[in-house]
């Protein structure tokens, strides 16, 4: 009777251990399922760093950062003036970009906790959305087409319509992240508020935000569609802000689809310029708030 | 006490640059508008399902560009998803602290790449392989039963645009995913183990069904960048304004038409229907945009008050 019921318990005990064990193997391949994902994403990743490396430096010489682009079919020639343009609209974007989207995330973390606040919010995450070709149409529509002409204004009113959504956001977390105690003590010193505001709680996040300017920076730096009908492009020097204007995304873009080998080749030297913009400005973001 | 004119003025500033941004959105919406009216004037909304295409006779309709862009949008979802809550996973759950670093910031690198960059690699890295090695597959197996999957690949088509979309939407979802996995409650996973579960049921039943409205919402937000998505779709979509019979034809997107025949518009009726597909664009991406931001609250603050 006794050894029965000990067999019958064995056989449970067997049939349980069985099913744990493909719950076990079901478990581990899974798991194994999520580090092939990871993987899978990161190929593409190492694919591009690792052809834009070796189609690109092969291209690269003296004569890319200093010279004008050669004409279609001619070896040389560079992206000089692509990336004194790209360097100048990043400037007037910024020119415009940074002080609205500031003050627009100061008036959201310091003023914004309201309705009124919340839809500004609200309003700042939708035009991150927004897709850059459109806001590219709209640019055309508000500047080219009150100006006469395409111009580097044109593109950089663009580049800013695109920064200032990301550096409101930036801001308006950073300056959540300075305590309380920090505005309350100002004020109970008998500092009026605006000054404890630009004083002392801007200079307390000041980190952060350059880090959120720095990444807004970055992520415009490459953006082409908006350029395509505002800045349009130019294969000279610009005499004039007023003027279409050279950048190296849109160059890049025009020597990948065309036909010709040495545009191809001045195309991957291009790409791998940006990209190495953009590294920098990303990494120097990070290194700037982890000294923090 | 005194009254503080200084603070005034600097409070009617502040509320100067918060108007901004709602100036900003309402005159996107206002230019756009005006800008495509002669257009929705002229052909209605019969617009929306003509096919034809044709600047010389201004004949237009934007059935090939809203067909090409919502299957290879949707083409990059499918994708995109599965891999992008498989990185979540194993960043949250499975990777130890240190590789966890390193892998977020590759992913965040991946984002940071210019899509001018995804575009040129598209052309000429992707788009050969494809058509070497991956669409011969499909065309030899489904292909032969599904029209969608037959052949030729030229390499250029709406298959290589939706895996270049993909890739390039990966980080987001990803990301959006890992910090919706990020606030569940570790009581939850402790409980699940506490009952006998294994890791992986542990990650199902008490990670994925709580966060589950959450990853939609990133999913959701990952369309809207692929809709939007305008260079490297261009760059590989080929360019045809046609509504292609397969996966491997050469397409074209709402973004790319905008991108690629804006500057030659001739005629003010075609301009007008350009800044129509892109005001229907913007239509689409700021709706995809809402809805996704209310189910990614929705989520964190149904968290936030659990806690």
């Amino acid at each position: 009777m006794e050894s029965v019921l000990e067999s019958v318990k064995e056989q449970k005990m067997n049939k349980l251990n069985a099913k744990l064990g493909r719950r076990r193997a079901f478990s581990f391949f899974m798991v194994g399922l999520t580090i092939l994902s990871m993987i899978l994403a990161l190929t593409p990743l190492f694919s591009i760093l690792g052809y834009v490396l070796v189609k690109g430096i092969p291209a690269l010489n003296v004569a890319f950062f200093t010279e004008l682009p050669a004409p279609p079919g001619e070896a040389g020639g560079g992206m000089a003036n692509g990336i004194v343009g790209t360097f100048t609209l990043i400037g007037l974007a910024s020119l415009i970009g940074v002080p609205v989207g500031l003050m627009a995330g100061v008036f959201l973390s310091e003023y914004g906790r309201n309705r009124f606040g919340k839809l500004v919010s609200f309003l700042t995450d939708i035009m991150l959305g927004v897709p850059s070709i459109v806001v590219g149409i709209v640019v055309y529509a508000l500047v080219v087409l009150w100006m006469g002409g395409f111009s580097a204004y044109a593109g950089g009113v663009a580049l800013a319509f695109i920064m200032i959504p990301a550096v409101t956001r930036t801001t308006e977390e950073m300056l959540k992240l300075v305590p309380n105690h920090i505005r309350e003590a100002g004020l109970a010193l008998g500092i009026p508020k605006w000054r404890v505001i630009m004083l002392i709680i801007l200079p307390t996040a000041l980190r952060g935000i350059i880090t959120g300017i720095m990444l807004a920076v970055a992520r415009v730096s490459g953006e082409t569609a908006p350029l395509l009908f505002t800045a349009f492009g130019n294969m000279y020097w610009n005499q004039s802000l007023n003027e279409p204007i050279a950048s190296m995304p849109v160059l890049v873009f025009n020597y990948a689809i065309s036909p010709y080998a040495e545009w191809q080749a001045q195309a991957w030297a291009g790409a791998l310029t940006l990209i190495l913009i953009v590294l920098v400005l990303n990494v120097s973001a990070r290194l700037v708030t982890r000294k923090r | 006490m005194k009254k503080r004119y200084g603070d005034q003025l600097f409070k009617a500033i502040a509320y100067i640059f918060g108007c901004s941004i709602i100036a900003m959105l309402g005159l996107m919406v206002w230019e756009m508008f005006r800008g495509s009216s002669f257009a929705l004037d002229k052909y209605g909304l019969g617009f929306l399902f003509s096919s034809s295409w044709d600047p010389v006779t201004e004949e237009f309709g934007a059935w090939p560009f809203i067909y090409g862009t919502i299957v290879s949008s949707l083409l990059a979802l499918v994708i995109a998803t599965p891999i992008s809550i498989g990185i979540a996973i194993f960043l949250v759950e499975v990777a130890p602290k240190w590789f966890r670093d390193v892998v977020g910031f590759l992913i965040e690198l991946l984002a940071a790449i210019p899509s001018i960059v995804y575009g040129l690699w598209g052309i000429f890295v992707l788009g050969p392989i494809i058509r070497e090695y991956v669409a011969p597959v499909f065309i030899n197996t489904l292909g032969k039963f599904i029209p969608f999957f037959a052949g030729p690949s030229f390499g250029v088509g709406i298959f290589t645009a939706g895996v270049i979309l993909a890739i390039m939407i990966i980080p987001t979802i990803a990301s959006i995913s890992r910090e919706v996995i990020m606030v569940v409650p570790d009581a939850q996973r402790e409980a699940a183990l506490a009952l006998g579960a294994t890791k992986w049921e542990m990650i199902r039943t008490a990670v994925l069904t709580y966060s589950r409205s959450g990853i939609l919402g990133a999913m959701i937000i990952g369309l809207g960048r692929a809709i939007g998505e305008t260079m490297s779709v261009t760059m590989v979509i080929g360019n045809r304004p046609e509504v292609p019979d397969s996966i491997f034809d050469p397409a074209y997107t709402m973004a790319s038409v905008i991108a690629n025949e804006f500057n030659e518009a001739s005629s003010d009726i075609y301009l007008s229907t350009l800044i129509e597909i892109g005001f229907l664009l913007f239509a689409v991406t700021l709706l995809v945009n809402i809805f996704a931001r209310f189910l990614v609250w929705t989520t964190s603050r149904g968290i936030q008050e659990a806690k």
